[in-house]
């Protein structure tokens, strides 16, 4: 068994969904080999040669690779494909935009999302939100899979594969990248934090998720948001978590102003430890807290940051 | 230019869904159906394409059982102008949605497919992109904000670091995310004369397409369940039982 997985890099270098979409391919079993594909990226590719269970690293220095277009990406994946069982990439924005694409060329299906591997043809997956988990066989030859991060703890990085570069699979210009506005934080990755702290539309305005900021700072977690707090303007989309959002596991989550909407719970009802403020005892969110504090949260927090100032 | 869009009936949004008694799947008789959310932001979308003077008309259609005509007839009434029903009450996984959906390309000629991220059902995020791969076009998926160009459109996509922008090159696909727009809702008049605009009824054989599955869904589980916790009188006690019980800060 071969499988492939798509690194997820951009020009900072490797990100850690990588080590989570090789747990995912160690937990299915084989060769697993890691496609680096970007502009200029033998740094990138030596880390992943550091990767635990990886026995290759292909790389495909290309600036068509640069911003990860789906089109030419998909070109690449499909003219290495041939040596492959299974293609696995993280369940990212990235990962999503082009799996699909691959799996389209080479007519097969694609598993997305998977939590668990129950063997070499059978996933676990949620659908509708997380409120159900179906366990589906593909029956295709190859399978094209994406990863819940959060389902696979990540591998160690203490190994050293061999990195082999491939030919790049050209431009078929159909789409071109025109600018991108990140977010700029100095604070963890929400997917990737210990503890997460979000605001919904309790919250008001875009000013008062200062008042998580400190308290985000105190603890160096990550600051998330509802829906209805990105579409209100308070935060940007980014911060979004739930089922069309980010799917955060964090050890602690504390969710500040937020009713708990399927939706919501979808992205984050696996954290280890949940805390809800809310000044509604009703509020649904409180049916998966393992606290909840009924209070104003314009009380709540500034007194939580003195608390943990103490 | 035409507006292709796909809808497609799902479970609504609100309605807590229950795993049926023997795990086969998911408990479907008497729950609320409606429109994916996805799909009502693209019809939306495509509306106010050939509003502002940039589509000339929206087809929607639908693969599914009769009821879906319920679903093209809500986007006939928010102002599409036609519909196709695809009929079939196999469970038409999202390769054989893109096959069909691109033979109604190749009949249609559509200058630009929008179709939901996902659905909210199955959650699969596939159909766009692999349309979007059969036919050779190029993609723009997670779209909060489309803008049609002289043959090209510039896509405002959002991505895990915040929002990037792609130019297409026409026609292409897009996938719509949350924010692309509010759709509106329809008005009892429009209501009234979408049941008069034509629906074509169609079945998968007459494309010639294999809908076969090929996952194979061998059981449905309801997930672990979380239960409530404890209520705490104040933030001392809070951060003390954070500190000391559950041990995370
Ligand atoms: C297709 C689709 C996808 C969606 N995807 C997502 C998603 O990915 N993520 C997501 O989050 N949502 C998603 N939603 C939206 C979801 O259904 C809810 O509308 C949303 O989560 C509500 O956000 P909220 O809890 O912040 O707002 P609300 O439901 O309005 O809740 C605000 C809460 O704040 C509390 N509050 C107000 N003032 C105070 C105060 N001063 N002190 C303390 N508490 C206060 C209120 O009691 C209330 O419980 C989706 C919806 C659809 C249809």
């Amino acid at each position: 068994m071969a499988i492939l997985v798509l690194a997820e890099n951009d020009a900072a270098g490797l990100k850690p969904a990588t080590l989570n979409a090789v747990a995912a391919a160690k937990a299915i079993g084989g060769d697993i080999h890691v496609l680096v594909a970007g502009e200029g990226v033998a740094a990138t590719a030596a880390e992943a040669a550091k990767i635990d269970g990886v026995a290759k690293v292909l790389t495909a220095d290309d600036a068509v690779y640069a911003n990860r277009l789906a089109e030419p990406l998909a070109a690449l994946v499909v003219s290495i494909a041939g040596a492959y069982d299974y293609i696995v990439a993280p369940a990212t924005t990235s990962g999503k935009n082009v799996t699909p694409r691959i799996a389209a060329l080479l007519d097969v299906a694609q598993i997305s999302e998977i939590v668990k591997v129950v063997s070499g043809d059978t996933f676990v997956r949620p659908i509708y939100a997380g409120n159900a988990l179906a366990t589906v066989q593909s029956s295709d030859a190859k399978k094209v899979i994406t990863v819940r991060t959060t389902a696979f703890p990540a591998v160690g990085t203490s190994g050293s594969a061999p990195v082999e570069a491939v030919a790049s699979a050209g431009n078929p210009g159909l789409s071109s990248f025109v600018g991108a506005e990140l977010s700029k934080s100095e604070r963890p990755e929400l997917t990737a934090a210990r503890i997460v702290i979000s605001g919904g539309r309790g919250m008001q305005s875009g000013d008062n998720f200062h008042l998580l900021d400190k308290i985000a700072d105190k603890l160096g977690a990550a600051v998330g948001a509802s829906r209805a707090a990105v579409d209100a303007g308070f935060v940007p989309n980014d911060y979004q978590v739930g089922q069309t959002g980010k799917i955060v596991a964090p050890e602690l989550y504390v969710a500040v102003g937020i009713s708990g909407a399927i939706q919501h719970l979808a992205g984050m009802k696996d954290s280890k430890v949940i805390v809800a403020i809310n000044k509604d005892e009703e509020a649904p969110i409180f049916q998966v807290a393992d606290y909840g504090l009924v209070a104003d949260l314009f009380k709540a927090l500034p007194e939580l940051e003195a608390e943990l100032s103490k | 230019m035409k507006v292709l869009v796909p809808v497609k009936r799902v479970v609504d949004y609100n309605v807590k869904i229950r795993v049926k008694a023997d795990n086969s799947g998911v408990d479907l008789a008497n729950v609320k159906m409606s429109m994916n959310p996805f799909d009502e932001i693209s019809v939306e979308e495509a509306i106010r394409l050939k509003e502002a003077g940039k589509a000339t008309e929206v087809v929607v259609v639908s693969i599914g059982p009769a009821q879906a005509a319920e679903t093209i007839r809500t986007a006939l009434a928010m102002g599409a102008d036609r519909g196709i029903l695809i009929k079939t009450d196999e469970d038409v996984q999202p390769l054989a949605v893109a096959k069909l959906l691109k033979a109604v390309v190749a009949e249609e000629a559509p200058g630009i497919v929008i179709v939901g991220k996902q659905a909210i059902d199955d959650d699969s995020n596939q159909t766009g992109q692999m349309l979007s791969a059969l036919l050779g076009w190029g993609q723009a998926t997670f779209a909060s904000k489309i803008v049609i160009g002289d043959g090209s459109a510039d896509v405002t996509r959002e991505v895990d670091g915040g929002l990037e922008t792609l130019t297409l090159k026409l026609p292409a696909i897009v996938t719509s995310d949350l924010r692309l727009n509010e759709p509106r809702y329809a008005s009892l008049p429009n209501i009234m004369k979408a049941k008069k605009k034509p629906l074509a009824e169609k079945t998968p054989a007459d494309y010639g397409v294999d809908v076969a599955p090929r996952l194979k869904t061998l059981k449905v589980e309801e997930p672990p369940k979380r239960s409530a916790g404890i209520k705490v009188p104040d933030v001392a006690t809070l951060v003390a039982k954070l500190k000391t019980e559950a041990g995370v800060i």
